[in-house]
């Protein structure tokens, strides 16, 4: 295997900071999302790439686990946003005040 | 050292990432998203988890990407297009992504994982279904309620309430 295990986990520290940044930066709920589903990607790589490099079979296992409950975390999330456009005809994040403590 | 597919699909996933991100539209970003999953499902192909990959596939690129654009399609035209963002928090925010990726990808160079080679053969996917129903099993009967129960709850936040059934027969 030419590819090295440093390889993998660089490509998945860039897209961690990548997600890190568009959560700091964008008042889109939708596009928030998007960054979410980056660093949880970022996630599932490292997991397998580790559980390849150790070798363990655990690393496969938890990314199937991880995958199907990013699935879960989506439906819910793009409901919310179906939720808060109805209710404020928008999807900026900053109009959201009732979610304001 | 890393060879050209590697090479390849990295540039497509960070640059489809960035793209996501940063496209005016939303629909384009969400396409852009697509490319991202893609990629990644392209390095699970490189580290022998095809099982991985193409679940990745069927639940990312086949099923949630496909949730994101119909939930864009709801949303009114000019909300798609309107970039809501501050100058100045953009340029911290870069700076953030900058330090981050300096100073996380130096403690991962400095450390012992460069180091770190193998020739042993990749996991058998008959593994990872040994794994489920022997030592996972509770976790898999939880990820199942989970699922369902957040399929419920999305179902029941989305449901309109404001109108009748008979309007809805209409």
């Amino acid at each position: 295997m030419t590819n090295e295990l440093i390889d993998f986990t660089l490509v998945s520290v860039a897209m961690l900071a990548i997600g890190i940044y568009g959560l700091a930066v964008k008042r889109n709920f939708i596009r928030m999302l998007f960054a979410v589903e980056i660093i949880i990607n970022a996630a599932n790589l490292n997991l397998v790439a580790f559980g390849r490099f150790l070798p363990h079979s655990g690393g496969q296992t938890l990314a199937l686990f991880s995958i199907a409950i990013a699935a879960a975390e989506v439906a819910v999330g793009l409901s919310l946003i179906i939720v808060a456009y109805r209710m404020y005809q928008n999807i900026d994040i900053a109009d959201f005040r009732s979610l304001k403590g | 050292m890393a060879d050209a597919a590697f090479l390849a699909l990295s540039v497509i996933t960070i640059g489809s990432a960035i793209a996501a991100l940063e496209l005016r539209s939303l629909i384009y970003g969400s396409i852009a998203l697509m490319g991202t999953l893609g990629g990644i499902a392209g390095f699970f192909f490189l580290l022998d988890a095809p099982f991985v990959a193409l679940f990745q596939l069927a639940v990312y690129v086949g099923s949630i990407a496909v949730l994101i654009l119909f939930t864009v399609m709801l949303v009114k035209r000019e909300l798609i297009f309107k970039k809501i963002e501050d100058k100045r928090r953009k340029f911290a925010g870069i700076g953030l992504m900058l330090v981050m990726m300096v100073a996380l990808g130096a403690v991962f160079l400095d450390s012992g994982i460069k180091t770190i080679t193998t020739d042993e053969p990749a996991t058998n996917f008959r593994d990872i279904g040994t794994d489920f129903v022997t030592y996972y099993w509770p976790t898999l009967i939880l990820m199942g309620l989970i699922l369902a129960g957040s399929v419920t709850g999305a179902l029941v936040l989305a449901k309109r309430e404001d109108v009748e059934n008979d309007q809805r027969a209409n």
